[in-house]
């Protein structure tokens, strides 16, 4: 593949005013290049170049941002899928640190409130929680999460909510629990979620679903969380 | 300016499975924790481990903790220590129910169990038919852990310091360790974290090779923070090839996909395991594997165009199993190699994976050095747990599966020893400003200005350095060169500047810094591996083929001056009789 031309968001508060958009021009692009790639050989050109990244694989959710206009993660978006010249952009909606970098701090906020874990109150056994290949099965396509935030920053209802909408990842992580067969706080987890907002200001827009990197269905996951609380109010 | 100062009885630097298991063990039992990562928890990289964690369980077939213990010590190459692996093979089931307990979604059995699958190096009755014992979350088993004790921490208020790093341990004249100057990256911003105990969980160095399946943030901070409060690394020659990571790229395809039936196949489609391992094949242990295939490459009996890798044949086993077992497995290939492993065997190739040595530790996870009364006294206040620590449960070769196990059984166990160390030490005992000084002086190094080289073009010489000097075979002149030029690319750190000098985010200083702690790992590694004149386990000198019992049975310790010491294997099990060494054959 011949050169490779990108538009990046550029944004130092020590030294910019206000953001810009940066061109780079990346030479002797190899043909399996992934977009984490790129932006490393970028950054050997200008350090100052800020992104998150770790795994480069996919499985740890660092490098979330906008590309071409669309939230996806850099390390598993081939580069020769991208129209030129690749443009770049922090995840939307959220305050940015720096360049590619995002204020986390509402979405991880927002997981911690659906109490994103396992409540058993009867008394645990000396040996594993039983639970059915069925049951088990429940879980999939919920709990491989990785916290990426590409749904929630892609969600227009989160947009203009972010303090009352909870979000598609963190109503899959709600639903996640509901629907695990060890869990024991069904109603406390549903009446946590009462209200205009929390739960019911998602309109179904189906944005996280197109995004999702993982191939997960937070609107399917929500649909499932407003059944149950209609099966019960009734 | 001062420096913020915030004071907790206990401080965590890493949070990983083996940080967070600790973790969660003192917030529970109500102690002030500080959780300090330099990544978002769920990003460390526990999180990628594949194919699950080892214990008896006996779910599948059947099986006890003495068989797990015999397997780790024939896998260490008898260099673990005895009574470790007893205490953690002893361990294991309890810690993998509490595991599910915190709500880890275990792929089951029909019987409503969980699920159990074959992994390399096991058997029952001590060398005996394979053995099934790798408890697994389908193929994201670390991801499954991680998240689950990330939220179990979450609901004990744990309290954690995200996107802060570690520059260095902080510790008094008389040796107590008592805490560490960290940096917010955020903000760029130096911060005194004082602590009564300090558990070093930062995981291992699989930076150092150029290809890898370690994360980039991989990079050995702990180890190389140990040895600059001057405690030497153990048997740091010891590094894993995984032999299956994605040819050319370096993603693992997990020991899992052996485990469920797959196999590797050479140029002639021969199923070529079978000539060096006949009774285990495929599921030997992975030095014997990587191995394996190094030589069968070297004897032109590599795939494709350049033979320059094997074949790691799936589809056999169908659809059905792959997409429910390994769905993650077939997700990497079908992004990195646009692939779908159902239809086409998977290229793979030896690739650096695992850090088997590391900061010396007793079974209690205490840090231990060399001091006047003996090989082994503990440094008051240290602690170190997971890939970072060196307790010795992993010898010269690793199982696979028994890391997971290592840092949550270790990472228990220290916090456990730490919480009666909180009960005996009421208050903390001041910190130094001599060693804050000497912490900040390597902080403040990256503001100089001026011409010099950069991080990267360092970095990228060291792995390949490493890569050539120090890989699968080793051969003593090659390992003498390689001492050299680290050595010389360790002096030309001096020279090496950064352009951006911002507080914000700087991602180019973190990097700089992660840098110098892979040099002091670098060297470490080379150096102890030039010296071990024998094979064992994952150290494989072509000019010493043999293991040597006689001179070699012991641990070596590398100290930050370049010297090096050693110390006996602990042969001597807790309770039950010594596995003395013998010949390794799978
Ligand atoms: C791809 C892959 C697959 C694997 N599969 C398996 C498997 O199936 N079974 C198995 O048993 N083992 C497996 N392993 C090995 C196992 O996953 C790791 O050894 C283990 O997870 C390490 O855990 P840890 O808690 O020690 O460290 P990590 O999970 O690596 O965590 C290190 C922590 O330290 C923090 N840290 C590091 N440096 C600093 C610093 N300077 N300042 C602040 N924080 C810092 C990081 O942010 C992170 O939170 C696999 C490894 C890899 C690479
Ligand atoms: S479906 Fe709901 S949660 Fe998803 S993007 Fe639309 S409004 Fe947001
Ligand atoms: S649901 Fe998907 S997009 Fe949303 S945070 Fe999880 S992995 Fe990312
Ligand atoms: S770097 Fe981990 S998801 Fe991309």
């Amino acid at each position: 593949m011949a050169a490779v031309r990108f538009s990046i968001y550029r944004y130092d508060p020590e030294q910019d005013q206000r953001a810009r958009m940066q061109d780079y021009t990346l030479e002797h692009v190899g043909k399996d290049m992934m977009l984490l790639d790129a932006l490393l050989e970028l950054k050997k050109m200008d350090e100052s170049l800020g992104f998150r990244r770790s795994c480069r694989e996919g499985v740890c959710g660092s490098d979330a941002m906008s590309i071409n206009g669309r939230n996806s993660l850099a390390c598993i978006t081939p580069l020769a899928t991208l129209k030129q010249p690749v443009t770049l952009r922090p995840l939307p909606g959220r305050p940015v640190v720096r360049d590619l970098i995002v204020d986390m701090s509402q979405f991880y906020h927002q997981y911690r409130e659906v109490k994103p874990y396992l409540t058993v109150h009867d008394p645990l056994p000396e040996v594993e929680l039983s639970q059915s290949p069925q049951d088990r099965e429940k879980l999939d396509g919920l709990y491989e999460c990785i916290l990426c935030a590409c749904c929630s920053t892609a969600c227009p209802s989160f947009w203009w909510n972010p303090d009352k909408f909870m979000g598609p990842a963190a109503l899959l992580q709600a639903w996640r629990f509901l629907a695990d067969s060890r869990d024991q706080d069904t109603d406390a987890r549903l009446d946590a979620l009462q209200g205009p907002y929390k739960l019911f200001r998602c309109h179904t827009i189906m944005s996280c679903v197109d995004v999702c990197p993982k191939g997960l269905n937070p609107t399917l996951a929500i649909g499932k969380i407003k059944d149950l609380m209609i099966k019960r109010s009734v | 300016m001062p420096i913020r100062k915030r004071k907790f009885d206990s401080l965590i630097i890493g949070a990983g499975g083996g940080g967070l298991r600790a973790a969660l063990q003192l917030s529970r039992a109500d102690a002030q924790v500080a959780v300090v990562s330099k990544v978002f928890p769920t990003r460390s990289h526990t999180v990628a481990a594949q194919g699950g964690v080892n214990a008896a369980l006996a779910n599948v077939s059947e099986d006890n903790w003495h068989w797990h213990m015999f397997d780790t010590i024939k896998g260490s190459d008898y260099l673990g220590d005895q009574d470790a692996i007893e205490y953690m093979c002893r361990a294991a089931s309890r810690i993998v129910y509490e595991l599910e307990h915190t709500g880890v979604p275990f792929s089951r059995l029909d019987n409503g169990r969980i699920y159990q699958r074959a992994f390399g190096g096991q058997s029952k009755h001590f060398g005996g038919e394979q053995a099934t014992r790798t408890c697994a979350a389908a193929d994201r088993t670390g991801h499954a852990i991680l998240h689950s004790l990330y939220q179990q921490n979450i609901r004990a208020k744990t309290h954690f310091f995200d996107e802060y790093f570690a520059i260095d341990l902080i510790k008094d004249d008389a040796g107590y360790v008592l805490g560490a100057l960290v940096m917010e990256i955020e903000t760029g911003e130096p911060m005194l974290i004082e602590a009564k105990t300090t558990l070093l969980a930062t995981g291992g160095a699989g930076q150092l090779y150029r290809t890898t399946t370690n994360a980039l943030i991989n990079t050995g901070d702990g180890m190389a923070m140990a040895l600059r409060a001057g405690v030497p690394l153990q048997d740091m020659e010891f590094f894993q090839f995984h032999p299956t990571g994605i040819a050319g790229k370096g993603m693992l395809i997990t020991e899992g996909v052996r485990g469920e039936g797959g196999y590797l196949i050479n140029r002639d489609g021969e199923r070529f395991m079978e000539r060096y391992a006949p009774h285990a094949k495929d599921l030997a242990s992975r030095d014997v594997v990587s191995r394996a295939i190094y030589i069968e490459i070297r004897e032109g009996r590599g795939c494709g165009p350049d033979r320059d890798h094997v074949l790691l044949k799936v589809d056999h086993l169908g659809p059905e199993v792959i997409k429910k077992r390994l769905p993650g497995i077939r997700d990497l290939c079908l992004t990195f190699l646009h692939s779908d492993p159902i239809e086409k065997p998977i290229p793979v190739y030896p690739t650096a994976h695992y850090t088997m040595g590391g900061i010396p530790t007793n079974r209690y996870a205490q840090v231990v050095t060399p001091a006047r009364h003996g090989p082994e006294e503990v440094v008051p206040g240290l602690y170190a747990a997971g890939e970072c620590a060196c307790v010795s449960v992993h010898g010269a070769n690793r199982l696979g599966g028994n890391s997971l196990l290592d840092i949550l059984v270790f990472g228990r166990a220290a916090a456990n020893h730490i919480i009666d160390y909180l009960n005996e030490s009421r208050y903390h005992r001041g910190l130094p400003d001599a060693g804050v000084q000497q912490a900040m002086a390597r902080l403040e190094r990256w503001d100089k200005k001026g011409d010099g080289e950069t991080v990267d073009s360092v970095r990228a010489e060291l792995t390949r350095v490493m890569e050539q000097h120090c890989g699968v075979f080793r051969e003593q002149t090659m390992l003498d060169e390689g001492v050299k030029k680290v050595q010389e690319l360790a002096s030309r750190m001096q020279e090496v500047r950064l352009t951006d000098h911002s507080r914000i985010f700087n991602t180019a200083r973190v990097e700089a810094l992660e840098l110098e702690n892979l040099m002091d790992i670098a060297l470490a590694t080379v150096c102890s591996a030039s010296a071990r004149t024998e094979s064992r386990g994952a150290h494989s000198r072509v000019d010493y083929p043999d293991r040597d019992d006689e001179h070699w049975l012991k641990h070596s310790l590398y100290f930050n001056d370049c010297s090096l010491d050693y110390k006996p294997v602990r042969m001597k099990p807790l309770t039950v009789d010594s596995f003395p060494p013998k010949a390794r054959v799978y």
